[in-house]
């Protein structure tokens, strides 16, 4: 479920790193003004909580596999919203620092992916309706039920999220309806079980500890909290505004407004000119481009997509080739050389 | 348990590495975060099909890991986890991308082919990045850079809490779950693996708030001591920086594989 540096472009990636950065931002503004004195020893031992309790795991029964809990709603159970969004955003940063799960450039598309859509979207328009509807205080099975459901949609909206953020950035040549019935019933499995651990768990509180759940601001009324639509609305138009300016540079190639406009009309362009200074403007750009042409994955029609990907030419690929072995012998040989260097000294 | 062995081995180690000194964990921690940063841009941002011009950027982890006496068969360790995901997604491009793009040898490979070897390439490069970051510099200066290049100390003061009880929190889990492995010899099903996390949850928030009463008997005002050096930056510093940026501008904008084939072709030749 974690992205991969690997899987995305720089315009998609820097897009959901502005996104993930806003919301933190007005996390932070909210959590300064927050009345909870012991929040942030909370918000840290829980974090570290969430963590070890995804190395454990359940077996479910008949089936061979096994499960573990999902963190963002048991978080926001227990902590609210925006606080639960720091706790997974570091749960995030941690777990691609120190085990490569999910990349440095990804960490915004998974902050965004399993922070932003399960404590702003799932728990606030799922769990808490469903729970307020119970009245004052609640039956378990509605607390339970309430938590499966947020869980599982929290889950497909995550897995929405890969798939339109490696469709968009092109690397993967998966065509998109594919990607789709590959992930969402996956997923769609995988939240079931995730949401039937966090109920387990939940349902445990419940009864050991009901002030933590009943306490904590998540049932009882505080209608200041709501959908932070002034979050949402901000972070959307920051990350139109970055994506327009990054795929601005990346030009040379149908983004999605060409796209569409290549369908509409089956054209490529709204009719270029082709006079030699256009052709000198474009190679310059080209040129020049920090991020030159991520070409959308190629169509199923097989349109010509790859516009100014060279023509095959024996000639150059095998320089490539040579010069890419070639590198890599070099590269090998340095690091093989340095190791040598340090061993004698190494060891100590 | 091999799992959560394995997290706590991981985080001794990268702690031990983060200890030592050298000359890049001696630069200031907020260079290497930029550098880091712009390599990973730099990989990312070139063509979908590009194989042969990314692998020249392997200098920059080849050539820090030596400067920050990090062994490179810890990278593979990380491969094993990053690559998995990876290869998922990216299998499928040979199947749906099979136009042929370049031909080496009078063989032709399809851009399918092409994408998935260069999805392999950047995976490799971006994990061996963020491990050399985060194994030179450690947790606490980490944060301390982060924390001066303006991110919410929110954030970071969660991320140090958050590395020293992981520590704690995982060797509790550990032995809790060994206390009941002896006692049972049947798979842990659902009922006793929510039992057993809400134990642990109920210890852990008891902790917390013994935590939070020492920290405020001794002074705490929502700031965490940075360990170790101050911040500084040098001119060693800037001139580390330029150098790993020009450096990156320049593989970015010439295909250096290309150049040296095409050298290579004439002395063959």
């Amino acid at each position: 479920m974690h992205m991969a540096d690997a899987l995305l472009s720089p315009a998609v990636g820097t897009t959901m790193w502005v996104a993930s950065a806003v919301t933190l931002a007005c996390c932070s503004k909210r959590l300064r003004k927050d009345p909870r004195d012991s929040l942030v020893p909370l918000m840290g031992v829980l974090g570290a909580f969430v963590f070890a309790a995804q190395m454990i795991n359940f077996t479910i029964p008949g089936t061979g596999s096994s499960g573990h809990i999902g963190g963002g709603i048991l978080l926001s159970i227990l902590l609210d919203g925006p606080a639960a969004f720091v706790v997974i955003a570091s749960v995030l940063t941690v777990q691609a620092l120190f085990f490569a799960d999910g990349g440095l450039l990804a960490l915004g598309a998974n902050i965004f992916n399993l922070g932003v859509l399960p404590c702003f979207i799932a728990y606030p328009l799922i769990y808490r309706p469903l729970v307020k509807a119970g009245g004052a205080t609640p039956s378990r099975s509605r607390l339970m039920f309430a938590t499966v459901f947020a869980t599982v949609i929290g889950l497909q909206l995550g897995a929405l999220g890969v798939v339109f953020e490696t469709h968009l950035s092109g690397i993967s040549s998966l065509p998109l309806d594919t990607f789709l019935l590959l992930m969402q019933p996956i997923h769609l499995a995988i939240g079931l079980v995730e949401g039937a651990a966090t109920a387990a768990l939940v349902a445990f509180i419940l009864q050991a500890r009901p002030d933590l759940i009943d306490g904590i601001p998540a049932v009882t009324a505080r209608s200041s909290v709501g959908f932070p639509t002034r979050i949402v609305a901000l972070f959307a138009v920051l990350s139109l505004a970055t994506g327009g300016v990054f795929s601005g540079f990346a030009s040379a190639h149908p983004d999605g407004l060409e796209w569409s406009i290549e369908q509409v009309t089956g054209k490529p362009e709204v009719e270029s000119e082709t006079t030699p200074v256009h052709q000198w403007l474009a190679q310059l750009q080209e040129r020049i481009a920090p991020m030159p042409d991520y070409a959308f994955p190629a169509q199923e029609s097989g349109k010509p997509a790859e516009a100014n990907w060279p023509a095959i030419d024996a000639g150059t690929s095998t320089a490539g080739v040579l010069g890419g072995l070639g590198t890599l012998v070099f590269v090998s040989a340095l690091a093989w050389l340095l190791r040598r260097r340090r061993a004698p000294s190494g060891t100590a | 348990m091999s799992r959560i062995e394995t997290l706590l081995g991981e985080i001794h180690a990268l702690d031990a590495s983060a200890g030592q000194s050298t000359w890049l964990s001696r630069r200031d921690p907020r260079a290497l975060v930029l550098a880091t940063l712009a390599f990973i841009l730099t990989v990312v941002s070139f063509h979908r099909y590009t194989v042969a011009a990314l692998l020249p950027l392997a200098l920059f982890p080849v050539v820090l890991a030596h400067l920050g006496n990090i062994p490179l068969r810890r990278i593979g360790s990380k491969l094993k986890i990053a690559l998995p995901f990876a290869l998922m997604i990216g299998m499928f491009n040979p199947l749906s991308d099979p136009l042929p793009r370049v031909e080496v040898l009078g063989h032709a490979i399809s851009g399918g082919w092409l994408s998935l070897a260069s999805i392999l390439v950047r995976t490799i490069l971006t994990v061996a990045a963020a491990l050399i970051l985060i194994a030179c510099l450690g947790m606490p200066r980490l944060c301390a850079a982060l924390d001066r290049l303006g991110m919410p100390r929110i954030l970071t003061n969660q991320l140090l809490f958050m590395h020293r009880y992981l520590l704690l929190l995982a060797s509790e889990m550990q032995s809790m779950n060994l206390a009941r492995e002896l006692r049972s010899n049947k798979p842990m099903g659902l009922r006793i693996y929510a039992s057993l996390l809400g134990q642990l949850l109920l210890r852990v928030l008891e902790r917390a708030q013994r935590i939070h009463q020492a920290m405020l008997s001794r002074g705490f005002t929502g700031l965490m001591p940075v360990i170790g050096r101050p911040l500084a930056w040098q001119r060693q510093d800037t001139v580390f920086l330029a150098i790993c940026l020009v450096t990156f501008v320049w593989m970015r904008s010439a295909d250096l594989s290309a150049l040296l084939g095409h050298a290579l072709m004439k002395v063959l030749a």
